[in-house]
């Protein structure tokens, strides 16, 4: 194999490692998005808190309470994390987004926007804002894999694979199932499914527990790559939502196959013109928004 | 909650449903202004009336669906009035087909039959259903915008059959289809009553109701006006045209 074509496929695996990333949170915006009408400004933040539950977890949380010897891994956090920030999606959509349903769609976003905030200012406070090593990466992951073109960490392979699960099994239920059904019937046409007897209410704030674990979840994920800071969820959450337009706002299939093709396209932009790699997925955008204002997948109208 | 048993409350004769000084508003705008009717187990009744005198809103706010109602009402002794929409149709056994049909267009024809949840026992089997529009099955895995009127309108019905669903109301269903269709429509009402559904229907079509109903109620600006027996129909037509000539 020439040498260029062992250069795309590396750069093409590592930006299909980025794409898994943009794809698991710009599915999470965009189940959002679809159920309750609100940009949630606060998935990257909510990202972030997926990754410092993973950290807390494995460091902080035995000495806290008092047994140094607690350290809860890698696997433990991949389904606490989720959990958790799952919850606290549901503690803020019941509390607070709740009373916003009925005003212009702005102040979902304004109020998700200031979640955001609030969370990376406290986060700041009390960690390091360069960023903190996650040391549970689990042993069975560590080293590397011979692809032939490339050496690749095993568990960025790992990352890819589950990622890209996960994204399939989510469009599969909401695509394929009854559950999925009702949750699509609810965003077409909510009075109506409520008449038939459905708890539409408790179906919006399971839904947006739903999106912000999927967030929580990639925050899990992508903590033993990058390291774990309070600024990582502002530093990625730019680059999805130029994925989830790109997309279509709402469109699962959409964000799922944008979130992938633009990590790869911004891998091969490094091999090709390095310097436009990091703008290249804006000026993608640019050109969709000129052509298909409703995005790749979005219903134009 | 203890369930009054269904026996006492639905024996044929005894009411069913009934609806007193029930107020609505959109917003600011006072919609109904006390309605007042009753339906016993298995009649089918008419809502009459022009356009905008508040039919439409009667069925919505039995159900919760406007955004302020007052007044009572009961069904199966249960008073609704109060309940979140979600609750209702489980405690009053209600279907409701709306006027513009609500077939979602992200779901197959399918997914459509099988959203509503159910309610209680002695539903239709999807067997059942698919005997009785045999069309519904052949286009079962289009989605719902991809089929015609008249199969929305079945489909619209169907999927509330399904659900062990006892008092339907039936918004405007003749509207907009051929006179064929309307045909079958008017034998399938027939054959509902005649399996013991209870049914109100909100009708343009006068034709098509006074074939099938027990009773009608004449609705204008929010009030039930008058209320003509079904064997008293021939005497009333002039009364009734009345109401009805715009």
């Amino acid at each position: 194999m020439d040498v260029m074509m062992r250069l795309i496929l590396a750069q093409g695996m590592l930006g299909l490692n980025n794409g898994v990333f943009y794809a698991m949170l710009s599915l999470g915006l965009a189940v959002i998005f679809g159920m309750l009408n609100v940009v949630n400004f606060a998935h990257g933040a909510l990202y972030m808190l997926g990754a410092f539950v993973a950290l807390i977890l494995s460091s902080y949380l035995g000495p806290w309470i008092g047994l140094d010897a607690l350290h809860l891994g890698f696997w433990p956090a991949l389904i606490i994390a989720p959990i958790v920030v799952g919850c606290f999606g549901m503690l803020i959509e019941r509390t607070m987004l709740r009373w916003l349903y009925k005003f212009d769609p702005i102040y979902g976003l304004l109020l998700t926007f200031g979640i955001a905030l609030v969370l990376q200012g406290l986060f700041s406070n009390y960690f390091n804002s360069a960023g903190t090593p996650y040391p549970a990466q689990p042993e069975s992951l560590r080293g590397v894999v011979h692809l032939g073109f490339m050496v690749f960490p095993k568990y960025r392979l790992f990352a890819i694979l589950f990622s890209i699960v996960v994204c399939f099994l989510t469009w599969f239920v909401i695509e394929r199932t009854r559950l999925g059904a009702t949750l699509r019937a609810g965003v077409e046409n909510p009075e109506l499914v409520q008449a038939f007897g459905i708890n539409v209410p408790r179906m919006i704030t399971l839904t947006f527990g739903f999106g912000t674990g999927l967030a929580g979840l990639a925050g899990v994920l992508a903590a033993p790559i990058y390291s774990v800071s309070p600024l990582m969820g502002a530093n990625i959450i730019i680059v999805v939502f130029a994925v989830v337009v790109i997309g279509g706002m709402g469109s699962i299939l959409g964000a799922i196959t944008a979130g992938l093709a633009l990590g790869l396209i911004e891998g091969m932009t490094k091999v090709f013109y390095a310097p436009a790699a990091n703008t290249v997925i804006f000026f993608l955008m640019v050109i969709v928004l000129l052509i298909r204002p409703a995005g790749l997948f979005g219903r134009q109208n | 909650m203890a369930e009054p048993a269904a026996t006492t409350t639905s024996e044929a004769g005894e009411a069913l449903l009934s609806v007193r000084d029930l107020n609505a508003y959109y917003g600011e705008s006072h919609v109904l202004h006390g309605i007042d009717f009753d339906l016993r187990k298995g009649e089918v009744v008419t809502l009459l009336g022009r356009n905008g005198a508040g039919r439409t809103t009667t069925l919505r706010a039995m159900l919760g669906l406007v955004d302020r109602r007052s007044g009572s009402v009961k069904v199966r002794g249960h008073e609704i009035i109060d309940l979140p929409t979600h609750r209702i149709a489980h405690l009053g056994l209600l279907g409701y087909c709306p006027e513009e049909r609500g077939i979602f267009a992200s779901l197959s024809v399918e997914e459509n039959l099988m959203l509503p949840p159910t309610l209680g026992e002695g539903g239709m089997s999807v067997e059942e259903i698919y005997r009785m529009f045999p069309n519904l099955e052949e286009v079962r895995h289009r989605t719902g915008m991809r089929i015609s009127g008249g199969e929305q309108q079945m489909l619209a019905i169907a999927r509330i059959l399904r659900t062990g669903a006892r008092l339907l109301l039936l918004d405007e269903i003749t509207e907009g289809l051929a006179p064929v269709i309307v045909k079958t429509l008017g034998r399938m009402i027939g054959d509902l009553k005649q399996r013991g559904f209870t049914i109100i229907l909100v009708e343009q079509n006068f034709r098509f109701a006074s074939r099938l109903a027990d009773r009608h109620y004449v609705i204008e600006h929010g009030k039930v006006v008058d209320r003509i027996d079904g064997t008293d129909l021939e005497n009333s037509m002039e009364r009734l045209n009345r109401y009805l000539s715009v």
